[in-house]
């Protein structure tokens, strides 16, 4: 009984959210333009919570995140892309279990990497952990530019072409709704705070017996996986991947909405990663043609007078209420 | 060349710890200001470096001012994410039709390149001139900061910033005035990329700024001569990976190496390890 209660209370927000959003794009009172940047504020949102685990709760100074963004796209487009080369069976993928198990797989792809990565990498720390793997970063970016010598399926510098468009809003919002609550549950769970402690003080978490290597390596790994599947919806999205959508300035764009949401705060990266996404695009109809290069100048200086005025993020430690602790509720 | 804007990148570091994204974009003005310096006012060549260098670091002591100050209590990650911000801003700002504009620009050359073969080895005058600077700029630094009384106020900021206060060191004016140091080396080392790649744009700064970071970081950041010496092993190595390899993989094989430092020492080359302290 309590499973089936629990069951639907997942199940409650995503079919209300996506429901609302279909029948108004539905009646055309949303344009596609305006359904599809909704969607990006989604796949946004998940990889910035990812994000937001690694270096909001556990503390871990992360440049790399859309090194593993682009890992889960290239993996999950090359999976579909290869499915529907070799079988040429639309239908099994239009019911979308191939694309739900290439999503996985772009997600293990990148956990994978993230574990072959941290094992060495995170035993550095703050700053030099940052720069290794915003290197990290580059170096990924590098091989996303050659992938086509050896994997032709890949593009290269040219960019991946004839993905499949698969991601909707259904997908979208249940990709969303399953991060935050795996967010959710994980933090408030005995890793969440061993993690916490991790970040408040590695010294004092080691005395008090958090094996503080391993629970790293674990919330950096979760948090990659998020990017991955992000990413994978991020492919099919938008159908065309480009090396330089992946590159290090983007891992920036993800720390800059971990930020100013607040670190370590769920409520925060929902709400900043959809202004984030809707202030780019919506600058984009705002600003009259002449003006539209205006748009990289005014967002930075709201960064730098939100950052001056709220240097612990827009939210702070305050949280919704459905994602606070019921033990301190 | 990298060891120009290395050396500021590790002093601001050594500092204040705030990895100062903004200092690629200072070195881009210092390379437009001596494009313009030399286009359109046809200045000497000791002007121009002067007007460079000191254009640069009055512009990292505004952004110090403005956006660095402020934060020098908050976390320190704000002050990082305002760093990225006033990178993108400087950027983007600077590529407006209205100021420099987002075009390529070709540098003019101030004077004739002339090449000169010593024991097999071709070297130009430009090569000479930037091997020159840098020694020079190094040995400036070491005397300033080992020698001078603000080199002193450096120092003590830097091993504890609210002591050095206390001991009547005026902390925030020996950060502005490494800024403005760093910003002048890096306005320097603007001048000398646009006359040894003479094409100049406004987003040049981005990769050479990262990877001069990478250099400070290789060689042990806040340490100067580390910088340097950091800044020469990135540059070998990505000229033999150009040379023998393929110059896609340029980008990526210094970062490899800086990884693999930092498993290895993870202070950089020259840096001394600190046991964090409780």
């Amino acid at each position: 009984m309590n499973l089936l209660k629990n069951i639907a209370k997942a199940v409650l927000p995503f079919a209300v959210l996506s429901g609302l959003l279909l029948f108004l794009s539905a009646r055309e009172i949303l344009n596609p333009y305006w359904v599809q940047i909704l969607q990006l504020a989604c796949i946004v949102a998940v990889s910035a919570l990812g994000l937001n685990l690694i270096y909001g709760f556990t503390g871990l100074f992360s440049l790399g995140h859309a090194a593993f963004y682009g890992v889960g796209a290239y993996t999950a487009a090359l999976l579909t892309k290869l499915y529907v080369g070799a079988y040429g069976d639309e239908a099994l993928l239009a019911t979308g279990a191939v694309f739900l198990g290439s999503l996985f797989a772009g997600g293990f792809a990148a956990a994978l990497l993230a574990c072959l990565v941290g094992l060495p990498t995170l035993r550095l720390t703050s700053d030099y952990l940052g720069i290794a793997t915003l290197g990290f970063g580059v170096i990924m970016k590098v091989l996303f530019d050659n992938a086509d010598s050896i994997v032709p399926q890949l593009g290269g510098a040219r960019g991946m072409t004839g993905i499949a468009r698969m991601t909707g809003i259904p997908w979208a919002v249940a990709a969303l709704v399953a991060a935050v609550l795996v967010i959710r549950n994980l933090v408030h769970s005995t890793y969440g705070r061993a993690l916490v402690a991790i970040r408040e003080d590695e010294v004092a978490a080691a005395a008090m017996g958090v094996d503080t290597f391993r629970y790293k390596l674990i919330g950096f790994t979760a948090g990659c996986a998020f990017a991955g599947v992000a990413g994978g919806l991020y492919a099919h999205l938008y159908t065309f991947l480009h090396p330089s959508t992946f590159d290090f300035l983007k891992s920036f764009d993800v720390l800059m909405i971990v930020v100013l949401g607040g670190l370590g705060n769920i409520s925060g990266t929902l709400v900043a990663s959809f202004a984030w996404v809707f202030l780019l695009e919506g600058m984009r109809v705002a600003l009259p043609p002449e003006y539209i290069e205006f748009r990289w100048v005014l967002i930075p200086l709201l960064l730098i007078v939100t950052m001056l005025v709220r240097p612990r993020g827009l939210f702070g430690v305050r949280e919704f209420p459905f994602l606070r602790s019921k033990v301190y509720r | 060349m990298y060891a120009l804007i290395a050396l500021g990148y590790t002093m601001v570091y050594g500092i204040v710890r705030l990895i100062n994204f903004a200092h690629g974009d200072v070195f881009m003005v210092g390379a437009f200001l001596a494009f313009y310096a030399v286009e359109k006012f046809h200045l000497p060549l000791p002007a121009v470096f002067a007007l460079a260098a000191g254009g640069a670091a009055f512009l990292a002591v505004v952004i110090d001012q403005v956006a660095y100050r402020p934060l020098r209590n908050a976390p320190k990650i704000a002050a990082l994410i305002t760093a990225i911000g006033v990178s993108l801003f400087l950027e983007y700002f600077t590529a407006l039709h209205q100021v420099f504009g987002p075009n390529y620009y070709a540098f003019p050359r101030p004077f004739r390149v002339v090449s000169l073969e010593i024991g097999g080895i071709t070297f130009t005058n430009i090569q000479g001139i930037i091997l020159l600077a840098t020694l020079v700029s190094l040995g400036a630094l070491q005397y300033v900061v080992f020698r001078t009384k603000v080199g002193r106020g450096m120092r003590a900021v830097s091993h504890d910033y609210v002591t050095a206060g206390l001991m009547g060191v005026n902390a925030n004016a020996v950060i502005s005035f490494t800024f403005a140091l760093g910003a002048a080396l890096a306005g320097v080392g603007g001048v000398l990329y646009g006359i040894a790649y003479p094409q100049i744009n406004t987003f040049m700064g981005v990769m050479p700024g990262l990877k001069a970071f990478t250099a400070a970081v290789l060689g042990g950041i806040g340490n100067i001569p580390g910088a340097v010496l950091g800044a020469l092993i990135m540059g070998q190595s990505e000229t033999m990976t150009t040379a023998y390899l393929s110059s896609t993989y340029r980008d990526g094989i210094a970062f490899v190496l800086l990884i693999a430092v930092l498993l290895w020492k993870p202070a950089g080359i020259l840096g001394k390890s600190r046991t964090e302290k409780v």
